[in-house]
């Protein structure tokens, strides 16, 4: 019989912990299905963040360290001045990236590391418990913000992609969504692009994956899609925000 | 070899290359500056990698990706940005990655300022990050001894794989001494199979790690940290022990500081007080089994630090109440006077003349 769709093999058999209807365990599959395309897997190094990705190392059949609350871009950074031959990623939630890490992300952009950082933004802290993430929208229901994200007290959600385009040493930057398969087609080609600029030397390439909590967003799966379609698509337009001038 | 005039902060930089260090990330702060400035130019000329990080939290995050890596690799800073470091030297210890961190302290609390200071003794041997680690802290009181150290430091890094710290007080990184470079004391060292250099093809997947939520897991990795350091406090222990034989009074001191007190047992000797110097060389671990060999004559104990008192907790523990300990200290970042200590020491032991 035809074989029409295997497990990459980037990622192990162990059982993922992730809830019903989460969206990393399709992040994670693109990941390994791009580094298996490319054929890296064999010279690819991950960083993991703290988030609910943590345990990423368990899932992915490749070299991979955990790294400290925000400090993944620092620490791949180590990583591939001391490998320069690895592939080298990064893969962050938004209150690792967006909040405690922004000075991490903008420098490793800054300096151009040529790395790829997997952005996952689902507008709340996950594993933590549901706290208002700097991603959280307007009006959106945190633990932290009962009665909704306030932004006259609390400001407007950060818009990642668009602040870390600004920047010359970021070449690829692109904002995708796995909430249908459609855009999971294209999320998986952005990743894969972003994974094939980092090897061509050309500077930091970024992936944001619009994501989805359903435990934190009090939702069932089916509900979380819709509501990521119908409020987080038009804050958080998707596309591609910037490409190496050749791919333009 | 001919020995060379250094300053101390490029002497330990100088020293970190002959040692085999080719990875550096640092942040600018005072005093020492020269040290990441000597890396800058020196570092690329030896095949290996500068670079300038975005703060000291960001440093020693390179530090623990490139010791992921399998380099060789060190950070420099002091005592606020040591302080910024210390969440990242938690996870180096954590996941046992090898690097050596230089501080060359300065006074405190906050920013307080950029002369000498001690006062890093309790960020250095306590741990300043969470949880139950040590790193080995060395203390050199010269230039020469700075290199030395600061040679063997990755080989002793490498060898226990955890993080080794040079506290090098500011005078030591701001004077100028003669140095002579030598190549370090070679320990025999397994291949890095743990390092994440991607598989190529040749073993399974590596993991580095510091969570473990489940607490028999966690206290495991801890029992088997203790158990490495329990071979570091037996095996690493360094000091220098100075006319303790007849002393009344023994001093304790460390670093720049310890200097001081040689001139002043000098000047004691002049006024008939026997005096003596314990210096530890290993901040941690400490010398404890020392002050076990003290003599019958020694009447007290006094610790002589650039702080209120820090180490002078460890010097108790070590005197086990067998005679009084004394303490006498300048901050600031002032330096402890001769004078003051002679007057001090006089004041204690009274009508010893």
């Amino acid at each position: 019989m035809a074989v029409i769709f295997k497990k990459s093999k980037g990622l192990t058999d162990t059982e993922q912990h992730y809830c019903p209807g989460c969206t990393h365990g399709i992040t994670h599959r693109l990941v390994a299905e791009s580094l298996e395309e490319l054929d890296v897997l064999d010279r690819v190094i991950g960083v993991s963040p703290v988030g609910c990705s943590i345990l990423a190392h368990k899932y992915f059949a490749i070299d991979m360290c955990e790294a400290a609350h925000g400090r993944a871009p620092a620490v791949a950074t180590g990583i591939k001045r001391a490998q320069p031959d690895g592939v080298v990623f990064t893969y962050q939630g938004d209150g690792d990236l967006a909040s405690i890490g922004t000075a991490e992300i903008v420098h490793a952009a800054h300096r151009g590391e040529k790395i790829t950082t997997i952005f996952i933004n689902n507008a709340i802290y996950g594993m933590t418990g549901g706290q208002m993430a700097p991603t959280t929208l307007a009006g959106q229901i945190a633990t932290t913000a009962p009665n909704g994200r306030d932004p006259n007290h609390c400001g407007f959600p950060l818009r990642v992609s668009e602040m870390l385009a600004t920047i010359d040493g970021a070449v690829y930057v692109e904002r995708v969504s796995v909430d249908k398969p459609a855009n999971i087609r294209k999320a998986k080609k952005a990743i894969k692009k972003a994974f094939e600029i980092q090897l061509s030397g050309l500077g930091f390439t970024f992936v944001e994956v619009l994501s989805t909590c359903p435990t934190n967003w009090g939702m069932n799966p089916a509900d979380s899609l819709d509501w990521l379609r119908k409020n987080m698509i038009p804050y958080y337009p998707l596309g591609n925000l910037k490409s190496p001038k050749e791919d333009r | 070899m001919a020995k060379t005039l250094m300053k101390g902060n490029e002497a330990f930089a100088a020293a970190a290359i002959k040692g085999g260090c080719r990875y550096f990330f640092g942040y600018p702060i005072t005093p020492q500056n020269e040290l990441p400035e000597y890396m800058s130019r020196e570092l690329p000329k030896a095949g290996g990698c500068f670079l300038q990080a975005e703060s000291e939290i960001a440093a020693i995050n390179m530090v623990y990706g490139a010791a992921c890596a399998g380099a060789r690799v060190m950070t420099s800073s002091s005592s606020p940005g040591i302080a910024l470091k210390q969440e990242g030297i938690s996870f180096l210890a954590s996941a046992e990655l090898p690097c050596v961190i230089i501080n060359v302290s300065r006074a405190g609390p906050g920013i307080g300022g950029i002369q000498p200071g001690q006062a890093d003794y309790y960020q250095s041997t306590r741990g300043g990050g969470n949880g139950d680690y040590q790193v080995i802290v060395y203390a050199p009181a010269s230039i020469q001894e700075a290199v030395e150290l600061t040679a063997n430091a990755f080989e002793t890094a490498d060898y226990y794989r955890n993080p080794v710290m040079i506290l090098g007080d500011g005078m030591i990184g701001q004077m100028m001494e003669p140095v002579e470079l030598r190549a370090p004391k070679k320990r025999e060292l397994p291949p890095k199979i743990w390092a994440l250099t991607g598989t190529r093809g040749q073993r399974s997947h590596n993991t580095i790690k510091s969570l473990a939520l489940e607490p028999d897991d966690l206290e495991e990795v801890n029992l088997k940290l203790k158990a490495k350091y329990d071979v570091i406090r037996k095996n690493e222990v360094q000091y220098e022990a100075f006319h303790l034989e007849d002393a009344e009074i023994v001093f304790v001191a460390y670093g720049t500081v310890s200097r001081i007190v040689k001139a002043v047992i000098e000047e004691l000797s002049s006024l008939n007080i026997k005096a003596g110097l314990i210096r530890p060389i290993t901040l941690w671990p400490f010398p404890f089994e020392v002050f076990d060999t003290l003599s019958s004559k020694t009447k007290c104990v006094m610790s002589i630090e650039m702080s209120l008192g820090q180490m002078v907790d460890d010097v108790k523990i070590a005197v086990k109440g067998r005679v009084p300990v004394e303490f006498y200290g300048r901050s600031g970042g002032n330096i402890p006077s001769p004078e003051a200590i002679v007057e001090k020491t006089k004041e204690i032991l009274g009508g010893a003349e």
